[in-house]
């Protein structure tokens, strides 16, 4: 480990930078106006514009909510820009005919937007949304050839039309919350995936998305369905610049499952999460939601939640169908002034529905984590099961870490569970592994991975490296 | 000399625990140290691997350097080892893994290769076959879940890995029963070296029979205050610590 992790753990925020490309951006301020705007742009048919419409309506009339247990100056909804996109020199006919400006910033992030074989053999396909539009999706024809749709969300209006209005807030309505409101009204690309009946995705597909535009926000929204007995494991990874001021990202994402198909979603959320005084940093107000629609259907959430001045977001499960299973598997962790408040939505419906939690929180410096979780039985969800854990993790004297577990129980014959633990990394811990040879800021690294590993095995393969090297950057400097 | 102690004071808060230990360690030898509850022994264990919680005076050279002014992790790059008489759970952390981290921390400060993990194993596998460390705890988490006798075998496997110049054994014989106990005497006395120095901290007599001292020194009230070879251990089994340490007719010696 050691070359590894001290390799990382000399390195600040390394995704940093940010790339002089030519954007296209609207400016700042938000009205109807700015929505026709967008809309026009993406040359989008009328119902989203209505859609859009009635969205920003819904709006204007919703409180920001305040509950959360997350502080931050009051946000000014007009000094945003809602439109920014890297101008492309022409149209693409093909992958080669990115902007090499666009390319070589993905290369600096790691992101390879070549269509090659990893190494290791697992192939990934890759959709790379930049500020508010995707700019390259990678093995569209290969996933073509098995019926799989795998693209920008503004092409899957234009080409998939029918299959995007069905679905479009059937999980997550344009009047959900004041932030899934907002996203529907200005949202600008994101990712579109739908896998047709009986299909296993051949690959991993994933989004990565940038925020390189200053002053602006980014509200993308994520789409997915399987239909029957289909599935699909998506992955998404999120980086931005260091700036000294914060950008709101008010994403939205939807997964639809229908009768015995399977979705697994994972993310590892590394947004710049502000300086070690707590200067700038990315807010990070996402909405995710999965309908398990179909019987014995299956929706998998995991979440690594490195990144962001805030993070607040339940990705939760819709257990309608009979027989349906949601996961929930996520660490957060703070260090210097990040906040977070999270956690998960399981709503049992129908008969016999299973689904578990497992947050495991980590806070250092004077981070403070909150895990909140609603599980909800109703009456018609005969035999419902549900199993929360939620361990937290403390490092100094000054982070902090809560817990606020909702439980809503309508139908007797209900089990659930809920379990919960905090602790400190132990001097003696510490003392045993620096004893054996094995320096403190390595050591400290080695027992918060421990700490993680439950939810980290959840992860592919190569996001479960990536996010023990995160972990082991945010702790850096946090330890003493 | 691969241990010389000199007047060596410690203290938690106000409280004086270590009263002026004096204490000379040679290369390749095997020493004990028996004294009653309370005497210090544990902490002369933890002062000399370097825990942070000890307000120290005094000096302690070590291979000839000075070891109060090295940091816990500098003490065991330069071969300092303490098995503990507690050891600590770390859940999520694998054995193996855990093990292969540190020897390869130690060897890079040694000026070492780092081993690959196949490497690693095959040195691991004649280690875990000396103390007769059974396979399935290397999958599990360090120490979590073991019973008391694995716990200690799993700190002698840690010895044999790490190959220090110095072992200090806290209680290491502290709840075994008799065949445990054998098992890692037996172990212990397979990592006898000339290059090796191990110092054992005991209440009893019993695990002396096992692993037999070239010196016995006895502590009380944070003193050596008694050396002698392996038949004072015997002795004291007989006597008990509290006549010796009121009877100061008896020869103090091993203060230098």
């Amino acid at each position: 480990m050691s070359t590894d992790i001290r390799e990382f753990t000399e390195r600040e925020y390394k995704y940093g930078f940010s790339t002089d490309l030519d954007t296209d951006i609207v400016p700042r301020g938000l009205s109807e106006d700015v929505i026709r705007l967008i809309s026009g742009k993406k040359k989008e048919p009328a119902w989203l514009l209505d859609w859009r419409l009635e969205a920003y309506r819904k709006w204007t009339q919703k409180k920001e909510p305040r509950w959360q247990n997350v502080h931050y100056e009051p946000i000014d909804y007009q000094d945003i820009s809602y439109y920014a996109a890297p101008k492309p020199k022409k149209s693409l006919a093909s992958l080669d005919e990115v902007d090499p400006e666009v390319r070589a910033m993905f290369d600096k992030l790691g992101i390879s937007l070549a269509e090659q074989e990893r190494i290791s053999g697992v192939t990934v396909a890759v959709d790379a949304v930049v500020d508010s539009v995707s700019v390259a999706t990678t093995f569209k024809k290969r996933l073509a050839e098995v019926g799989v749709i795998f693209c920008s969300f503004s092409e899957a209006v234009q080409n998939h039309s029918d299959l995007v209005q069905q679905y479009l807030g059937s999980v997550v309505s344009n009047q959900d919350n004041f932030f899934a409101s907002l996203n529907a009204a200005v949202f600008t690309d994101g990712s579109f995936c739908y896998i047709p009946k009986g299909v296993q995705c051949p690959m991993e597909l994933s989004t990565y998305f940038r925020i390189n535009a200053a002053d602006t926000g980014q509200f993308e929204r994520t789409l997915i369905i399987a239909e029957e007995g289909a599935s699909v494991s998506y992955l998404e990874g999120c980086t931005a610049p260091m700036r000294d001021k914060n950008q709101l990202h008010a994403a939205v994402v939807e997964l639809v499952a229908l009768k015995d198909a399977y979705i697994k979603y994972s993310t590892v959320q590394n947004w710049y999460p502000g300086d070690a005084q707590g200067q700038g940093g990315i807010y990070n107000f996402v909405t995710k939601r999965g309908l398990c629609a179909g019987s014995n259907s299956k929706i998998s959430w995991t979440q690594v939640e490195t990144g962001s001045a805030i993070t607040w977001k339940y990705p939760g499960v819709i257990l309608q169908g009979d027989g349906s299973v949601g996961e929930f598997y996520s660490v957060a962790l703070t260090a210097n002034y990040q906040q977070a408040d999270t956690g998960s939505k399981m709503i049992h419906i129908g008969k016999n529905t299973t689904s578990s939690i497992l947050s495991k929180t980590v806070s250092a410096g004077h981070g403070q984590s909150t895990y909140r979780g609603l599980v909800q039985v109703h009456d018609t969800a005969i035999g419902a099961r549900n199993h929360t854990q939620c361990d937290s993790l403390l490092m100094g004297k000054d982070s902090g870490a809560s817990t606020f577990p909702y439980v809503e129980v309508k139908h007797p014959s209900a089990k659930v569970e809920h379990e919960a633990s905090t602790s400190k990394i132990g001097e003696d811990q510490l003392f045993y592994c620096r004893q054996r040879g094995i320096p403190e800021e390595d050591a400290t690294t080695m027992i918060v991975n421990g700490f993680c590993r439950e939810v980290f095995k959840e992860l592919p393969m190569e996001f479960a490296v990536e996010a023990q090297r995160l972990l082991s950057v945010s702790l850096e400097g946090s330890i003493g | 000399m691969i241990l010389q102690i000199e007047n060596l004071h410690a203290k938690v808060g106000d409280k004086e625990i270590l009263r002026g230990v004096n204490l000379e360690l040679p290369l390749g030898q095997v020493h004990a140290i028996m004294g009653p509850n309370g005497s210090g022994k544990s902490t002369l264990a933890q002062v000399l691997a370097g825990r942070e919680e000890y307000t120290v005076s005094g000096q302690v050279l070590f291979d000839g350097k000075d070891l109060l002014s090295l940091s816990a992790e500098e003490r065991a790059f330069m071969g300092l080892f303490l098995a503990f008489q507690y050891p600590v759970e770390l859940p999520g952390v694998g054995n193996l893994y855990f093990l292969r981290t540190a020897l390869n921390s130690v060897r890079k400060h040694r000026g070492l290769d780092e081993l690959d993990a196949v490497d690693f194993l095959a040195y691991a596998q004649k280690r875990m076959d000396l103390v007769e460390m059974d396979r399935s705890l290397m999958s599990r988490s360090v120490n979590e879940g073991f019973s008391g006798g694995e716990k200690k075998r799993n700190e002698i496997l840690q010895l044999a890995i790490l190959e220090p110049k110095l072992a200090i054994l806290d209680e290491t014989d502290s709840g075994l029963d008799i065949d445990a106990l054998r098992a890692v005497a037996k172990a212990v006395n397979a990592l006898r070296s000339p290059d090796r120095t191990l110092l054992l901290i005991t209440h009893y007599q019993r695990l002396l029979d096992y692993i037999v001292p070239d010196q016995v020194h006895v502590m009380t009230e944070g003193r050596i205050v008694r050396s002698g070879g392996k038949d004072l251990a015997l002795e004291l089994e007989q006597h008990g610590y509290l006549a010796d340490a009121k009877d100061h007719t008896l020869p103090v010696g091993g203060t230098r």
